[in-house]
């Protein structure tokens, strides 16, 4: 067996379509913004979620901080339940606000984290008591179409 | 002409396609079963990968090139309508990755590579080359079928590849250099609405059953051609018809499996 310059061209084109593999995985795919850096898990409670879904972004000042692992029904008081995986660098305060927001008017929906002054850390495994249920839109519209005709009477 | 005669012609169209299925599918198992050969003897495969893949290679990066451009100017014609330019990238990568690349790949990839692989073998049965093997005791299956079949099946993802990533460049050249749209959300946009598994993943076993169609159709027209000039002409048209039909009736099927209700 010697080495030919048919192997050099298959070894090109091998490297080229694999490069092109990567490239796409982390140039335009989201493996990058998959942190593998460790993380601890935190829950919150909310009345309705809207719109989001598992691999939502967690942001504190608009910064990313974490994603949104699972979202189940808890049936013993039938609100959703949100498991998020937040950096270990980011330590969040026991009285912090998690609400559901959406980046810009249609956009897509992620958790917005806004720390209290605490002194204790929330740990692994704890809940977030203070949270802020989706903007649904159609309710905002229906609430306001009833109240203004309310007005009028 | 009389109704008996007719009868008689439509049966025997039935009954030989359904024959030629049967025969198809055997001859599909014997290369999966002999195709030991192609790896234990893996430089026949590399041959194969070099004459199937390589020389692919300017066809797909040109044509995933021109792709990718039109597709960032259609994208940004119907997007500004909308004032949404800054989805353009996240609308070349999604509809590259996910059908464009694997699709289009595939169809060039059967009237470059399977025409060519029907042609050859085709030939070499009405050269009697295969029934000279036969009679050296090699199996024509083991020696020159399979290891065609894997460097298809091993080449077809890593053209994809490489469409879908020259044809987001391509869109990259026409909707960010020349249009100007703001590169940080064209790229960051891409970023956050293309999933590794759900999009990527999913475009690359696409093109793995695309290379499988196309490399078992190819192959077995040329190995089923009658050994004349037209017979090997004939099968070379079929090859590129059939191979071509099958991509995109696969392509529906997946499609319809990857994606429901996500």
């Amino acid at each position: 067996m010697e080495r030919t310059t048919l192997d050099l061209w298959v070894g090109v084109f091998v490297v080229a379509g694999i490069a092109a593999l990567v490239v796409l995985a982390l140039k335009v795919g989201n493996l990058s913004t998959y942190n593998v850096s460790e993380s601890y898990q935190l829950q919150a409670h909310f009345t309705n979620v809207g719109g989001l879904k598992p691999t939502a972004s967690v942001r504190s000042a608009g910064v990313l901080v974490g994603r949104v692992v699972s979202i189940v029904l808890d049936t013993s008081n039938y609100d959703a339940k949100v498991t998020m995986s937040i950096d270990k660098r980011y330590q969040f305060p026991k009285d912090t606000f998690a609400n559901i927001l959406t980046s810009g008017l249609l956009g897509e929906q992620y958790i917005g984290l806004i720390p209290g002054g605490d002194d204790k850390m929330l740990q692994n495994g704890d809940e977030f008591k203070k949270t802020q249920s989706a903007v649904v839109l159609e309710d905002l519209i229906g609430k306001f179409l009833y109240n203004s005709s309310d007005a009028k009477k | 002409m009389n109704i008996v005669g007719g009868l008689r012609g439509i049966g025997k169209r039935v009954v030989n396609a359904v024959w030629r299925t049967g025969y198809g599918a055997r001859f599909f198992v014997m290369t999966l079963r002999y195709s030991g050969m192609s790896f234990r003897r893996f430089r026949l495969t590399v041959r194969e990968i070099f004459f199937s893949g390589v020389l692919s290679l300017i066809i797909i990066l040109v044509a995933g090139m021109f792709v990718g451009m039109v597709l960032g100017l259609q994208g940004y014609e119907t997007l500004k309508r909308y004032g949404s330019e800054s989805a353009l990238g996240s609308l070349v990568a999604l509809s590259l990755v996910r059908e464009l690349g694997p699709v289009l790949a595939a169809l060039l990839f059967a009237s470059r590579a399977g025409s060519a692989m029907t042609a050859e073998i085709g030939l070499m049965k009405a050269t009697e080359q295969i029934d000279a093997m036969e009679l050296m005791a090699v199996n024509p299956i083991a020696r020159v079928v399979a290891p065609r079949f894997w460097a298809g099946v091993i080449s077809m993802p890593l053209l994809a590849a490489l469409f879908s990533a020259m044809g987001v460049f391509g869109g990259y050249v026409v909707g960010v250099v020349n249009i100007g749209v703001d590169e940080g959300s064209f790229w960051s946009q891409m970023q956050a609405s293309v999933d590794f598994q759900h999009d990527i993943l999913n475009g690359v076993i696409k093109s793995l059953v695309f290379g499988l169609a196309v490399t078992a159709i190819a192959l077995f027209e040329g190995y089923d051609a009658p050994p004349t000039a037209e017979g090997v002409s004939g099968a070379t048209t079929r090859t590129v018809v059939e191979s071509s039909l099958a991509i995109l009736m696969l392509d529906f099927i997946l499609t319809a499996f990857m994606f429901q209700g996500a």
